[in-house]
């Protein structure tokens, strides 16, 4: 039976190390993928790379691959990755650094381009998603606009038999949904192989939060070695259905509660889970449980893929100034009270009226508000307030009106911080796919 | 009794809507899961939180209802003002619901 083994290596660009070189060491893979872009990601990235020409790929780049790629070269692993964020180019030069340093003979790096679409973007108007607004409302403050690729934009590199693909925005279940097209030679209207490839993906897609992760509550959902919790891979058959499990000797767990979590996870309707490769269909996945932390996952259906791509529009959208402190004991609460109080009339003076903000205390009412356990007298709590403004002095002010509570507010307030960040805001829109050009060049060690 | 003691709970965010799947941890308590989340008590629990509107997607097979909520993020991720601008506590609040309502 040919079975293709696919695992996660990190779900996002902060994620831990340590499993995905134990997955590459142990796993036996074909592929393993690393999924590190955020909705905001890339337009971070893009503002390091206007400022660094050479800057603008994912800062842990370096330290992943020198944790996997021994293994994964060993093995014959394909590694792909979206860690080329906004400069895939950049990224592909420090793929073959990285191998030359760990004394690789050969390598083939494919570097896959195409989702930067700013310059479309800043030359046609279409209506920004869930708004009624249009793109050219963001003239000026645009920052980067790129397309969600789907899994035929890395077929080439794939064929071409690459030991790494490094990309940008790729739509993230398409990372793993490629790999297994190519390897069992899917045709690109299959849809309904398509779909459970995308399920696979979707699965796969946040590392641990399938395999033990984000899900323990001790005494109702309780998980064994969280400290070492191992991240997850897929063994997938032909007609598209597959097992969940993860490595002997891990921690965590993979069973159909996990399965069902992440299955779910951040889906509008099931039923419709638009991709740029089909329209997927989850409502009728079914998880069974047929081993220790091995869940095999059947069904899944697809329709036609969409028209148009999703488009990520990067923009500037002014400032937030913050600042938090703490009370404790009897009274701390009605303290922090007091203080929003005073500070909101301080603000009031310095010209900071009418701004978006909130004010809050963090163990009264910061997570959902007045209405939810707010009317606990609790033992301490932190005073947090924070306000959206045009300019970073006025966010600045901000920060030092809660820091001046110091000498200036109620009594015994302590440990201040202060924070003023530009804000770097996502809006979405559509576009044709005739209009986005992806691109493979092929580096070689 | 309470959602927790029958299901978890995990929410997520897609642009300024906010994901929320509750799975029973026995696919046969889901019934009791579903009468219990019916949008309208969804809606009073998240009230001042969940400004928009919210959709139920029913999956028996999965001993899940998951719940699909507008205008709950304070504008998304990528802009909003809150500590928690992912709405991942979200999923916290909704354990706290009774099965039945008060009184019932």
């Amino acid at each position: 039976m040919d079975v293709y083994r696919i695992g996660s290596g990190a779900g996002y660009a902060g994620d831990r190390i340590d499993p995905a070189r134990d997955l590459a060491e142990r796993g036996r893979l074909d592929a393993l993928v690393f999924e590190c872009l955020a909705e905001r990601t890339i337009a971070l990235a893009q503002q390091r790379r206007s400022q660094d020409p050479d800057a603008g790929f994912d800062p842990m780049l370096e330290e992943r691959l020198c944790a996997v790629l021994p293994a994964c070269v060993a093995q014959g692993t394909t590694v792909v990755t979206n860690m080329g964020a906004a400069n895939p180019e950049a990224a592909g030069d420090v793929v073959l650094r990285v191998a030359r340093s760990l004394g690789l003979r050969r390598l083939r790096v494919a570097v896959v381009t195409g989702d930067d679409v700013l310059p479309w973007m800043q030359a046609h108007d279409v209506p920004l998603m869930d708004s009624d607004q249009t793109v050219r409302c963001l003239d000026g403050r645009m920052v980067s606009a790129n397309a969600y690729l789907g899994a035929d934009a890395l077929l080439p590199a794939l064929r071409a038999q690459a030991d790494v693909v490094v990309t940008g925005r790729v739509a993230d279940p398409a990372l793993f949904l490629a790999p297994l097209m190519h390897h069992f030679g899917w045709p690109a209207d299959d849809w309904q192989r398509l779909g459970r490839g995308i399920v696979a993906g979707h699965l796969l897609e946040c590392a641990a939060q399938v395999s033990g992760g984000y899900i323990a509550d001790p005494g109702y959902v309780d998980v064994p070695g969280l400290d070492a919790v191992g991240f997850p891979l897929a063994e997938v058959r032909a007609d598209g259905s597959f097992v969940i499990t993860k490595l002997d000797g891990t921690g965590g767990r993979v069973d159909r509660l996990t399965c069902t979590a992440q299955l779910l996870y951040e889906l509008e309707d099931p039923a419709c889970y638009l991709q740029p490769d089909v329209v997927a269909d989850f409502s009728g996945v079914t998880l069974q449980e047929v081993g220790p932390d091995r869940v095999a996952v059947a069904g899944g259906e697809g329709a036609p893929r969409p028209e148009r791509l999703k488009v990520s529009l990067g923009y500037r959208d002014g400032f937030i100034g913050e600042g938090q402190i703490s009370y404790a004991g009897p009274g701390a609460r009605r303290r922090g009270e007091l203080a929003l109080t005073v500070l909101e009339r301080r603000l009031q003076k310095a010209g900071l009226v009418g701004l978006e903000h909130r004010a809050e205390l963090i163990g009264v009412n910061a997570m959902h508000g007045p209405h939810r356990g707010a009317d606990r007298e609790p033992y301490e709590v932190r005073l947090r307030l924070a306000v959206r403004t045009d300019s970073r002095a006025q966010a600045d002010r901000v920060g030092q009106e809660v820091e001046a509570l110091y000498l200036n507010g109620p009594a015994g307030g302590g440990g201040v911080t202060m924070s003023t960040r530009e804000v770097i805001a996502v809006a979405s829109a559509l576009m044709p796919r005739e209009a986005v050009h992806p691109h493979c060049r092929i580096l070689e060690l | 009794m309470k959602i927790r003691d029958i299901a978890l709970a995990r929410s997520g965010d897609k642009g300024n809507r906010a994901t929320l799947s509750v799975i029973a941890y026995d696919p046969a308590d889901f019934a009791r899961l579903e009468r219990a989340l019916t949008v309208e008590r969804v809606q009073a629990h998240y009230r001042g939180v969940v400004l928009g509107t919210i959709r139920r997607y029913a999956l028996p097979h999965l001993g899940a209802v998951h719940l699909v909520m507008d205008e709950a993020l304070a504008g998304g991720v990528t802009r909003s003002l809150a500590l928690d601008a992912h709405g991942k506590t979200l999923s916290g609040a909704i354990l706290d619901l009774p099965l039945e309502p008060e009184g019932a």
